[in-house]
């Protein structure tokens, strides 16, 4: 097989869309294989525990902190909200307070 | 917190599992939906549309892989692809404890479309409850699979009347629908330094690093709080 055939091959979608499962289902088994339970230290395992809320903070950090002023006070509103009320009013709410904002910041 | 002692039925936790991730339900629609447009738009045909849904089954990476089509090459998309959901690792690893008992019928498969919100779904029930079956696991997990195969063909059927996402704040359901997991979580153990400490990280990360580092650094980061600010007495 030639170098143009082998490039031409890499970029057919289907195949693309193969490799990109192949290397997701990788990431989702690997963290389960390589941790055995029994060697984990008390500390390590409340480390675990701490995982989803880093793991969700990260993801939607950049768009809630840095993003602009409407998204930032529209995550904050969504806060207050889950405060007190169920998630859902709490998703309602931050997606109506952030179209209201950037109405009004033109 | 155990709430029941006595065993539940499939159906009863399966149920139980529908109803605490059809919240998040709601910020899958408008997510599949988008996927399944920016996919035609891309060039792809329905069908690898709908193979890359149901193989890959990860709307953040989905997203990007999508939007970079045409324009980069497949080995850079397929690198990206890893980048993003390297994160997986990290969630993986934190499933484990919860469900290494479990019949394997469940636990490949579970594995298999671990995303962030049934994942996130089944590991506060574990910590709120204690008592997590295989019926919860199913009812936390199928919903969210099919939704996303449902609503991502919706999209490639209806996406060019959609027009921009931003018009009706489609794009910040996502964003509101993760604020409140993770306020779910800070609920249970009030543990305040691994949040400060990945958004932190992640902000710096996505400012100087660019591309899609910060979602993993971030983690890293808030586990990296979690160790240093571990105390004994505190863990359960």
């Amino acid at each position: 097989m030639t170098g143009n055939t082998l490039l031409h091959w890499m970029n057919v979608p289907w195949i693309v869309i193969a490799g990109m499962a192949l290397v997701t289902a990788a990431t989702r088994y690997t963290g389960y294989w390589l941790l055995s339970r029994s060697s984990l230290s008390p500390r390590a395992e409340d480390a675990l525990k701490a995982v989803p809320a880093s793991v969700l903070t990260a993801i939607i950090a950049p768009t809630a902190l840095a993003t602009g002023v409407p998204e930032s006070l529209a995550a904050f509103a969504t806060v207050l909200i889950i405060w007190r009320l169920p998630a859902l009013a709490g998703i309602v709410g931050g997606v109506v307070i952030v179209v209201a904002l950037r109405h009004l910041s033109g | 917190m155990y709430q029941s002692a006595l065993p539940q039925s499939f159906g009863a936790s399966f149920t139980a599992g529908i109803i605490d991730v059809l919240p998040l339900l709601v910020g899958l629609v408008p997510f599949g939906l988008i996927v399944g447009a920016l996919g035609i738009q891309s060039g792809l045909s329905t069908g690898e549309v709908m193979m890359m849904s149901g193989l890959v089954f990860a709307g953040a990476a989905q997203f990007i892989a999508l939007d970079m089509w045409g324009s980069a090459a497949g080995l850079t998309i397929v690198s990206t692809t890893l980048l993003v959901n390297l994160r997986h690792v990290l969630m993986g690893a934190s499933a484990r404890p919860q469900i290494v008992h479990m019949p394997r019928w469940l636990k490949w498969p579970f594995l298999y479309v671990m995303a962030d919100e049934n994942w996130a779904t089944v590991m506060r029930r574990a910590r709120t409850h204690g008592d997590l079956t295989p019926g919860y696991v199913a009812g936390a997990s199928v919903p969210f699979y099919v939704g996303w195969q449902i609503t991502c063909y919706i999209g490639t059927q209806a996406g060019s009347v959609m027009g921009d996402p931003a018009t009706w704040g489609f794009d910040f359901v996502f964003t509101a629908v993760f604020i409140t997991l993770v306020f779910s979580f800070w609920r249970v153990d009030r543990r305040s330094a691994p949040i400060v400490a990945s958004a932190a990280v992640a902000l710096a990360a996505e400012h100087y690093l660019g591309g899609t580092w910060y979602i993993l650094l971030g983690g890293v980061a808030g586990v990296a709080a979690a160790l240093l600010t571990f105390k004994r007495e505190g863990a359960t």
